[in-house]
């Protein structure tokens, strides 16, 4: 079957054998983004999060029909026109990748997170952020995390008194 | 002591000659580096029961590339190391730059390929790659800068005296020629001897804390791992693996799995079927309807494992003797024994491997700690000469120790031969878990007698493991049975504490039933758990302060000094109080690991069977931090992994199958387990860098356990450390 959908604003479609197959898969070998990653299969770890719709879904576990006319963001369109999101800011800014495989799914909860909860306390963020991060880069997350609460409150009202 | 180390090195000066690297667009050179030691392993094995670092000892008598220097003037450092989050390309960019006299922000650094670079002779782990590197990489380096400058020399017509070197221009009067110019047109040279290095002083890079160089990649999402490698035409295949320990494929019905869609060959071999489809989808789906049936010689279970590894059985040998034993049942001797469970490494990004094979050629691209060694496998299964197998080394989504065998690429290799197109083929979680090279558990007995004087006198650690060295890939079992121990399973297993009457360690060592090997910081681990919570526990018995009774156990030398010194900062900046506040307390331990201290204090606080660790005060001798930005982080995770180790994380073994197969039901801390603050303060006891990215995890399980005892009055032995 074919499945269409609009990823980081460009309209793609996929060919796959079985619509219940998981998006993650139309993703990285359909479309060819490698930046969502494969870590569990089971949606337990997080790596493969991405926004379908604004929502934060782990796509090794979404069925890739369920994509169909839906409007996707990965990591690779979480930047805009080569600025950095908020979010992948304050990940440079806190220095917190170390192998970085783990990295683009944390970023793409955490930004999902700061839409509903744009100042989130340290209870928030481990209530939200619950992805698992080998390399034990949690301690300079939640300070990212933080920091990019600051920067996106910043940019919104720098955008609303222009 | 740099002096010191020049002499040492067991190098030929004379005889290095660099070449052009042909190739588009570059101008290469070539280092034939002769940092080759004449029984790399035999000292390795020896250095290792020391606390000393061992030294580099990359494939160098092949012809083979170090640096490059582009056309633009940039350069590429092919490093024999490779990059899997310890921030080792950003370290060695800082000391590239600051010797070869060029900006930070010219340099790429690439893991080296078999084809074309130089990889290390072992592997890239224990935490070895920076303190290994530095010495060696300066005088390729500054051998290098000397040759740029005499040839630029050459061209600008003036002296070499009269050039000096800055961000990759050498400038004359007021003559400048980038480093490229210089070494346009050069073809094939002899280098001078290695020219003295720069003094320390002058280095502009090393010592600071400098962004990692691999962030932005990491931050954007580039396809930068094993797992994101392709090539064309490529096939995506699954593997059946056995899921029992010890099982046997005895049949297999594949009738229905050739129907399914996608899939272009199913292979059968002896103990794996190798599934090849178009997409990785297709290829699982298939993989899922193949019936399978297995030979099970033994059911193991969680307590025959238990009753199989036990201090008392297998291979003995004692690591550390100073005086006569302690009689278990003597007056006043205490005995306390401890254990930890099978760990798994969890590393995010699965293994595997994109491999094509064709013309008596191989290419195979994936993350891992063992180029060279993947090479040879390689190699061999394929009956090809080991210039034929090229491996390309990716960035690895986390190492561990995981990817000290990666023999996988094998598999990857054969599918492809048969299939004659390139193959990309990744374990599942499941197989992941089912299929680790697990740390292996561990048993001991701590025994102690206290004298008169409210001293600890005499203190043993027996303690029984399975592999960690022995049987490992870059471990030839003839090195291991030359000290007749596991070097492993040893590490931290000795008493560091010299101002005792009587020590003593013993390891048991066995062979497990399933594959057990390196797990970051080895034995360390667990034997640091059990040693600091029986002193703790002794030191509590005689009411002393366990910071003070640890200092009086502490001798006077350099080494037992430099210990001394962590424990000090560590209490001095925790402001270490004895005793519980309510829920909530501090725990002190110890450790040394590769020539590095390590010591730490932790707050942890009790809600019902909650242990929760709030705060982690760290004092680290890790020597001169190349970049301390990067030590901390490694510190940082490695207390976060050692947490989760050891408040956590279990492997357990049900009706012959290892448990559990994924996360989440593998328990491990998350963010809502972190520390919120985690004070690291290092400290520079010796001129060199030291290994970073394992020696602290040491204290972290008995200092948590150590505040737990404050708080409940219960001494927790087992690993994972649980109160219900």
């Amino acid at each position: 079957m074919k499945v269409s959908f609009n990823i980081n604003g460009e309209q793609k479609t996929v060919e796959v054998s079985d619509g219940n197959s998981p998006l993650l898969w139309a993703i990285r070998d359909g479309v060819g983004l490698k930046g969502t990653k494969f870590g569990c299969g089971k949606a337990a770890c997080g790596a493969c999060t991405i926004h379908v719709d604004g929502n934060a879904v782990r796509s090794c576990s979404f069925p890739v029909r369920m994509a169909e006319g839906k409007e996707i963001t990965t990591i690779e369109g979480l930047s805009n026109d080569g600025v950095l999101h908020p979010v992948q800011q304050a990940w440079m800014d806190e220095v917190v990748p170390q192998c970085g495989y783990c990295q683009p799914g944390f970023m793409m909860a955490t930004a999902a997170m700061l839409d509903k909860i744009p100042n989130p306390t340290d209870e928030d963020i481990d209530n939200n952020i619950i992805n698992v991060c080998r390399c034990g880069t949690y301690y300079r997350m939640r300070k990212a995390i933080h920091r990019a609460a600051e920067l996106n409150t910043k940019k919104n009202n720098s955008e609303s008194t222009q | 002591m740099t002096d010191q180390n020049s002499k040492n090195k067991p190098k030929s000066k004379s005889r290095r000659s660099f070449l052009i690297k042909g190739g588009i667009g570059t101008l290469g050179l070539m280092a034939l580096g002769t940092y080759v030691f004449r029984n790399p392993m035999r000292r390795k094995m020896y250095e290792m029961t020391e606390t000393l670092v061992v030294p580099y000892s990359g494939t160098g008598t092949q012809a083979n590339l170090w640096i490059e220097f582009t056309k633009d003037n940039t350069v590429v450092l092919h490093s024999p190391k490779v990059e899997m989050g310890q921030g080792t390309f950003t370290g060695l960019a800082q000391i590239l730059a600051d010797e070869l006299d060029v900006n930070i922000n010219q340099i790429t650094v690439k893991a080296a390929e078999t084809a074309t670079g130089i990889v290390d002779g072992m592997s890239t782990g224990g935490s070895l790659s920076i303190a290994q590197l530095w010495q060696p990489l300066r005088e390729m380096a500054a051998t290098m800068r000397e040759f740029v400058k005499s040839e630029g020399a050459k061209k600008m017509g003036v002296d070499v005296s009269s050039i000096t070197t800055a961000n990759g221009i050498l400038t004359s009067g007021t003559q400048t020629l980038e480093y490229a110019g210089a070494l346009e047109g050069v073809t094939e040279f002899n280098l001078p001897s290695t020219p003295e290095l720069r003094p320390l002083k002058e280095y502009k890079s090393v010592g600071k804390p400098i962004k990692r160089i691999d962030l932005r990649p990491k931050i954007v999402g580039d396809p930068i791992f094993g797992m994101d490698a392709e090539m064309p035409n490529m096939l995506h295949a699954a593997v059946i693996r056995p899921e029992h320990i010890g099982s046997k494929l005895k049949h297999a019905d594949i009738s229905e799995a050739e129907k399914m869609p996608g899939v272009v060959r199913i292979l059968e071999y002896d103990d794996w079927i190798g599934v090849i489809a178009n997409s990785f989808a297709e290829a699982l789906a298939a993989k899922n309807k193949i019936k399978t049936d297995w030979d099970i010689p033994k059911v193991w279970s969680e307590e025959t494992l238990r009753d199989y590894l036990r201090v008392g059985q297998g291979d003995k040998m004692i690591t550390q003797k100073s005086g006569a034993p302690l009689d278990p049942d003597g007056d006043g001797v205490v005995s306390m024994e401890f254990s930890s469970p099978i760990g798994a490494h969890a590393q995010l990004e699965p293994n595997g491997a994109v491999a094509h094979v064709t013309d008596g050629k191989a290419t195979v691209i994936l993350s891992t700690q063992v180029i060279g060694a993947t090479q040879k496998q390689v190699a061999e299964a394929l009956g090809f000469d080991m210039e034929n197998v090229n491996i390309v080394g990716t960035y690895l989504g986390g190492g561990f120790g995981r990817r000290l065998n990666t023999s996988h690429a094998v598999k990857a290799a054969i599918m492809s031969r048969e299939i004659g197109q390139p193959v990309k083929y990744f374990f599942t979680r499941k197989e992941e878990f089912q299929n680790d090279t697990f740390r292996p558990p561990t048993h001991h007995f701590m025994r102690g007698k206290m004298n008169d004087n409210g001293q600890l006198s005499a203190l043993e650690h027996h303690y029984a493991s399975g592999d960690v060295a022995i049987n490992a890939l870059i471990m030839p079992s003839v090195m291991t049975s030359v000290l007749g121990t596991d070097v492993g399973a040893m590490r931290g297993g000795n008493i560091m504490y010299a101002n005792l009457e009587r020590r003593r360690a013993v390891q048991w060592h066995k062979t497990l039933p399933f594959a057990t090997s390196f797990w970051r910081s080895l034995g360390l681990l667990a034997n640091t758990f059990a040693i600091e919570s029986f002193i703790d526990e002794m030191a509590l018995n005689a009411g002393r302060n366990p910071v003070d009774f640890r200092l009086s156990m502490l001798g006077t030398d350099e080494h037992q000094s430099r210990i001394r010194k962590v424990i000090e900062v560590a209490a001095e900046k925790a402001g270490y109080k004895e005793g519980a506040s309510g829920n909530r307390a501090m725990g002190f331990a110890a450790s040394i690991d590769a020539g590095a201290p390590c010591a730490q204090v932790v707050e942890v606080s009790v809600e019902g069977d909650t242990i929760k660790v709030e705060k982690v005060i760290c004092a680290f001798d890790c020597g001169l931090a190349v970049n301390p930005d990067q030590v901390r982080a490694q510190c940082e995770g490695s207390i976060i992994m050692g947490i989760s180790a050891v408040l956590h994380e279990k492997m357990t073994i049900k009706e012959g199958r290892l448990y559990p197969i994924n996360y989440g039901a593998y328990d491990m801390a998350l963010m809502k387990n972190s520390p919120r603050v985690i004070d690291i303060h290092l400290i520079q006891g010796v001129d060199h860098p030291l290994p970073v990215g394992e020696p602290p995890l040491g204290p972290i399980g008995a200092a948590i356990g150590n505040a737990v005892r404050r708080i409940t009055g219960k001494r927790l032995t087992d690993l994972p450390m649980k109160l219900d």
